[in-house]
């Protein structure tokens, strides 16, 4: 069953990288040509350059926005898929009495927002040209303790909901939870440190769309992914319904 | 095979042990994080191979999932 569960997520979580890769094919990449020309504007300006770029090209701009690009969003998206599935595997029938699509669409905007939402609020994607490379190790490390603390908010926000829901009822219970969540990523936000590695002269009508094509990419990655599992399970599940029943 | 699909509201649904569920969830977690340490963090932060080109491969892909990247 496990096995199943997991396959069918990446299965649709690959399916899901699809619709993500075609918007930022289409949305993303535009973005992320205008920074790389104004990176080489720059550099040509300071004609000393930094270490990442001036090395000779070791794959070709077709390349990384092409394959490359299918290849990065494919592979994150059959990997988010997977561990999707098995938190599914565990969610399913321990959230009230959701069923499996109900289940997986409420798990997708779960995971949105705190894998993908409120890592973004607080250190928000970034084009070429952004972003000092001497901090990219502590840059990389506070952007996974954001999604770690994110995710822990949750985890607590959904073990309150589940205890208070039999005393104070499922809606009193969420609002509770709601806050309780908000408060903690807020309060954990406020207190990690800021990254504004900007260049002055970079275009701000330029990152605005870099972001929002990044927002974009997340937000169909998840919505698409939690519809197209919970479809793919729901007759799995419903035939091992069907298999107890009988015996 | 499938001649109805739609659930009656009257079947619960029923969980998976946690036995059952471990293995995989151990096996199927590390496989995944791996995965997404090539796409995200491999030849940034951190490096198993050292050529950049895995970097420089999903380099678009990177920025554009929010990864911090140069
Ligand atoms: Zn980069």
């Amino acid at each position: 069953m496990v096995r199943s569960l997991l396959i069918r997520g990446m299965i649709a979580g690959f399916l899901a990288s699809l619709l993500a890769f075609g918007f930022a094919k289409i949305v993303g990449e535009p973005q992320v040509d205008r920074a790389i020309a104004f990176e080489e504007q720059m550099e040509q300006a300071k004609s000393g350059g930094h270490e990442h770029d001036a090395m000779p090209e070791l794959v070709s701009r077709d390349v990384q926005a092409g394959i490359g690009l299918f290849t990065g969003v494919g592979v994150f998206g059959t990997a988010v898929g997977g561990l999707f599935a098995l938190v599914f595997a565990f969610a399913y029938g321990r959230v009230g009495t959701l069923h499996a699509r109900a289940t997986s669409a409420l798990m997708a905007l779960f995971g949105f927002v705190a894998f993908a939402l409120v890592p973004f609020l607080k250190y928000p994607p970034n084009p070429p040209a952004v972003g000092d490379p001497g901090t990219i190790g502590s840059r990389t490390a506070l952007f996974f303790t954001m999604i770690g603390l994110s995710l822990a908010a949750l985890a607590i926000a959904l073990f309150l909901a589940r205890r208070l829901a039999a005393r104070i009822g499922v809606w009193n219970a969420s609002l509770i939870a709601g806050v309780v969540f908000l408060a903690i990523v807020l309060l954990a936000q406020w207190l990690l440190p800021e990254v504004n590695e900007i260049p002055d002269q970079f275009s701000a009508v330029l990152l605005w769309r870099f972001r929002m094509a990044s927002f974009g990419i997340q937000a169909i990655l998840w919505a698409s992914l939690g519809v197209l599992f919970g479809s793919l399970v729901e007759r799995l599940l419903e035939d091992r319904h069907g298999a107890l029943r009988i015996s | 095979m499938h001649a109805s699909t739609t659930i009656a509201p009257t079947i619960q649904p029923v969980s998976i042990p946690v036995r059952e569920l471990l293995p995989w969830a151990i096996f199927g977690s590390i496989l995944m994080l791996i995965a997404i340490y090539f796409v995200g963090v491999e030849e940034g932060a951190a490096a198993v191979f050292n050529s950049m080109y895995v970097h420089e491969f999903v380099h678009d892909g990177r920025h554009l999932l929010g990864f911090p990247c140069h």
